[in-house]
């Protein structure tokens, strides 16, 4: 349960960041160690809830994008960057970025809390 | 808390994100650039995005509202036109910002700010060239006369007002993938861009250089042979037989013309980075009504530039209660530049003339540049100090002295480096102040012949034939441009600077550029061939092209109740002229016993070939290598006797030799013992072009449209390949109507027909809008592929309520 309303938060706090035009784009890392802090999971909990819900967030947005836009951009930036004109890749690469800012936000917001060690 | 892993991965996050905030080389910052609510994914427009709009601005002096047809055209209609510009620098910039940002900056000498130290010879070129000094003459003149200033001020804010809304997120693509910001609009970048289109028409048109190396080996009858300025062929633009007014100003040589000038055989080994396309052309023509069916005359223009994504070319109508204009603009500039409006229509391709002289200038001392002889004295130079700003390089300072002629461009720090050549001053029209922009202001309102005359004689730089129609049936052509009146062979090779004498005495008075009104035969065509034939009583030189033009004429001569769909279909004719004459020839000379079975397939082919440059022609592609190696063969060998080699004879010189004689001196070729004969360079250009046959039918490239590969390139070029159209199947070539090469050609097509209603077509190789995330940006192009085009809507006010207004944007005033 505790890792489901982390993932949402994470996600919800970041689109929000998105649509704030004095956040700079990695404003989510800081919603994202802030729902760690409050919602208190384990490191690596924390880093996956962090990552899933970015990584969520990201890729169905550029999906949902790509789908409006009938892939006239993504094949060409898919191209620039080397993934082979592959769209698919390229909204995995996107989410796979913003989950790893996010997860690591989210683990220092764990390590933040935490109170005695654990292993 | 726990301390040390919290102080890890708080450092490691950190260190992430700065990682992905930073640009890596080439590399776009890629946190910020795949962030799905800043990145590029923003620009990814939704296929169904509307443009619907109110905006409110407090510049507007009135209210206005913009119809945006279905292909994305803008229909303006203002109350004044103060907001009439003001909104058309608004669109420019909201669909086209950083092509003019990039342009302007290019223009400028800037291009090492985006791309780097790869840039700074390039810019360095610019800076020498004069070019923001031109643009800051022309801003001068501008300065001079407030109502024009009140126009360009009305752009510029209007160019800034879109800026002003820009975030990180709507940013255009290009920003987000080169990462940087783009620059306020500023008159002087209006300037810059009307100056970067003169370097493009009129800044190639020169040889100087090569010409000056040339005359160091050759004779003056064999230059004269070499480089003919009236070719056989020439169908003048001014038609034959037209008697010219006795000459306002008679050029004197200075008496030591022949031995300090003529004679002189010492060579330059400076040269040119950034040489404009020899291909820079175009054709336009006009009919009279007495040619056509309808009886109203129709006008055809078709610029050839550089093809590019997105296009140099923005389609717009700009209507005023006084006005009402269509056709295409520049983005960066106010105005249409070519287009039609209720009462006539225009069009322009440009002059070819030489306008850019180098002189020697002599130093006190080479390395500050600060005095140099000139009438017997020491001269001060202005020194003005260049810095150019690197993107990941230090700072560079370039000092360039400014003499009477006008800037040194070449010195001993460049571009020669090495052998550390020669101090050229170079002299060019384009450096004098003059306003080119109020010639389409005027154009855009003009009403007749005498209101388009009026329009452009003050048009100085770069020199273009303005072609001209009306619905008063008026049909006409003026090569308008500030020409030098040169004495004969004046300024073909790098001049003596160190006294007046070889300065330009004066220019061909305005009334007698070369012009034509309604001639008796119903028809005037203008395809940068030489002006007029060899009665102008001026010298002038310049780089013409004389096949489209024969082309041209052959067709128009023939034709008669000629329709718009007529001129469509010409505009993309593939007949090749020079391959017409080239024919009978090649194969008169050609040892066809010589030839092995490869060879021979080859020669069928050619043999067979119907002289059309389709795009699955084969006979073309075995053609042009075989042409290609026949000039290789009887020039290059003469040709390498300078360092750097002297210019390559025009293709049509060398045919109009062989038709005249066929065992000219340098057919022979000096690098072997035996003395060859016209048979065996033919056959052996037969041959060397086989081997290079093979090797393209081998890679499935002989049909000609696979040979050339034509492309229209993203404006970065090679940096963006995915975002070009390539391997269009187009065919055509320079020298041929439908003048596609690979990535070169027709940049906007246009028939106009001045009937009442008007009819108008056109189409361009790209689309409306700049953005690469728009299915706007290249929706043009199978159309100008297969020869189409677009019915222009000419909107009327009683139109605004139309079914093909798809979407209104609505300025106000705030």
């Amino acid at each position: 349960m505790k890792f489901l309303v982390a993932t949402i938060l994470t996600a919800i706090l970041a689109f929000i960041t998105g649509l704030l035009s004095f956040s700079p784009w990695w404003g989510f890392a800081i919603t994202s160690l802030i729902v760690a802090v409050l919602v208190h999971q384990k490191a690596g909990k924390a880093f996956l809830a962090g990552f899933t819900g970015v990584f969520l967030l990201w890729a169905g947005l550029a999906w949902w994008i790509d789908m409006n836009n009938n892939g006239v951009l993504s094949v060409k930036i898919a191209n620039v960057l080397p993934l082979g004109g592959n769209t698919i890749y390229l909204i995995i690469v996107t989410g796979v970025v913003g989950g790893l800012v996010a997860g690591m936000a989210a683990m220092c917001g764990s390590f933040l809390r935490s109170t005695k060690s654990r292993s | 808390m726990r301390i040390v892993p919290f102080i890890i991965t708080t450092v490691v996050t950190t260190a992430l994100v700065f990682a992905l905030n930073k640009q890596w080389g080439t590399i776009p910052p890629m946190g910020k650039f795949l962030h799905p609510q800043y990145g590029f994914w923003q620009n990814a427009e939704p296929s169904s995005q509307s443009f619907d709009a109110n905006l409110i601005f407090a510049d507007i002096k009135g209210k206005a509202d913009v119809y945006f047809d279905d292909r994305l055209v803008p229909h303006v209609f203002a109350e004044n036109d103060e907001d009439l510009y003001f909104i058309q620098g608004y669109l420019h910039a909201k669909f086209r910002l950083f092509q003019m940002d990039l342009q302007t900056k290019a223009a400028e000498g800037r291009a090492s700010e985006i791309a780097g130290p790869k840039a700074i010879n390039y810019d360095r070129e610019q800076r020498r060239l004069g070019m923001k000094y031109a643009a800051e003459n022309a801003m001068k003149e501008i300065d001079k006369d407030p109502a024009s200033k009140l126009l360009f001020d009305a752009y510029t804010k209007g160019v800034n007002a879109y800026i002003g809304t820009l975030k990180e997120s709507n940013l255009p693509l290009e920003y987000k993938l080169l990462n940087f910001k783009p620059e306020k609009w500023t008159n002087l970048r209006t300037a810059l861009l009307l100056k970067m289109m003169a370097k493009m028409l009129s800044s190639g048109t020169e040889s100087d250089l090569a010409y000056t190396n040339a005359k160091s080996v050759f004779i003056p009858d064999e230059l004269k042979k070499m480089y003919p300025q009236v070719p056989d062929s020439l169908m003048p633009i001014i038609p034959k037989g037209t008697a010219f007014e006795k000459p306002g100003i008679m050029p004197i040589a200075p008496l030591s013309a022949d031995s300090i000038y003529i004679n002189n055989n010492e060579i330059v080994t400076a040269k040119e980075i950034s040489k404009p396309d020899i291909n820079n052309g175009s054709n336009n023509w006009v009919v009279a009504g007495s040619k056509t069916q309808s009886g109203a005359p129709i006008l055809s223009n078709d610029p050839h530039l550089e093809l590019s994504l997105p296009s140099i070319w923005y389609e717009m109508q700009l209507q005023t209660p006084t006005s009402n204009t269509y056709g295409v603009s520049l983005p960066g500039s106010p105005f249409v530049i070519i287009g039609f409006n209720d009462s006539i229509a225009w069009g322009v391709t440009n002059s070819q003339r030489d306008v850019k002289d180098y002189y020697q200038i002599k130093f006190r001392d080479d390395k500050t540049k600060e005095e140099y002889w000139f009438d017997s004295a020491w001269k001060k130079s202005e020194l003005r100090i260049e810095t150019i700003n690197v993107k990941g390089g230090s700072t560079v300072f370039d000092t360039v002295a400014y003499t009477v002629f006008g800037p040194v461009m070449f010195d001993k720090s460049f571009s020669d480096t090495l052998k550390g050549g020669r101090s050229l001053a170079v002299r060019w029209t384009a450096h004098d102040p003059s306003n080119e922009g109020m010639t389409f202001y005027k154009l855009n309102r003009a009403k007749n012949y005498d209101d388009y005359t009026e329009a452009i004689k003050t048009f100085e730089s770069p020199g273009q034939n303005f072609v001209f129609a009306s619905k008063a049936g008026d049909i006409a052509i003026w090569q308008q441009g500030k020409f030098p009146a040169r004495w004969d062979r004046q300024g073909l090779f790098v001049m003596p600077g160190e006294d007046s004498s070889y300065m330009w005495q004066g220019f061909i008075p305005q009334v007698e550029n070369p012009h034509s009104k309604n001639p008796e035969r119903g028809y005037l065509q203008s395809a940068n061939q030489r002006p007029v034939d060899s009665t102008y009583p001026y010298f002038i030189p310049g780089s013409y092209i004389t096949e489209r033009g024969v082309t041209i004429e052959k067709y128009l001569s023939g034709m008669n109740n000629i329709t718009p769909a007529d001129m469509m279909k010409l505009q993309n004719n593939y007949f090749n002229t020079l391959a017409e004459d080239a024919k009978p020839i090649l194969l008169q000379f050609l040892r066809e016993a010589d030839l092995n079975a490869a060879e021979k397939k080859y020669l069928d082919i050619f043999k067979s070939w119907d002289l059309m440059a389709t795009p699955d022609s084969k006979g073309q592609t075995v053609y042009q290598c075989w042409y290609d190696q026949l000039e290789i063969g009887i020039w290059k060998d003469d040709l390498s006797k300078t360092k750097p080699m002297s210019p390559w004879p025009n293709e049509e010189t060398t045919m109009e030799w062989l038709k005249r004689d066929t065992a000219f001196k340098f057919i022979d070729d000096i690098n072997t013992p035996q003395i060859e004969t016209l048979y065996d360079i033919v056959t052996t250009a037969l041959k060397n072009a086989s081997a290079e046959l093979a090797k393209k039918e081998s890679e499935g490239k002989l049909e000609w449209t696979k040979f050339k590969n034509p492309t229209v390139y993203h404006l970065l070029k090679d940096a963006l390949p995915a975002f070009a159209r390539k391997g269009l199947n187009i065919g055509g070539n320079n020298n041929i109507i439908n003048a596609v090469t690979h990535s070169h050609g027709p940049s906007w097509r246009m028939v106009v027909q001045l009937s009442s209603p008007t009819e108008a077509y056109g189409v361009y190789p790209g689309g409306q809008s700049g953005n690469p995330g728009s299915k706007y940006y290249d929706d043009y192009i199978d159309k100008w592929v297969e020869g189409k085009y677009n019915k222009l809507w000419f909107m009327r006010d009683g139109d605004r309520m139309d079914k093909n207004i798809k979407w209104t944007m609505k300025f106000n005033k705030g």
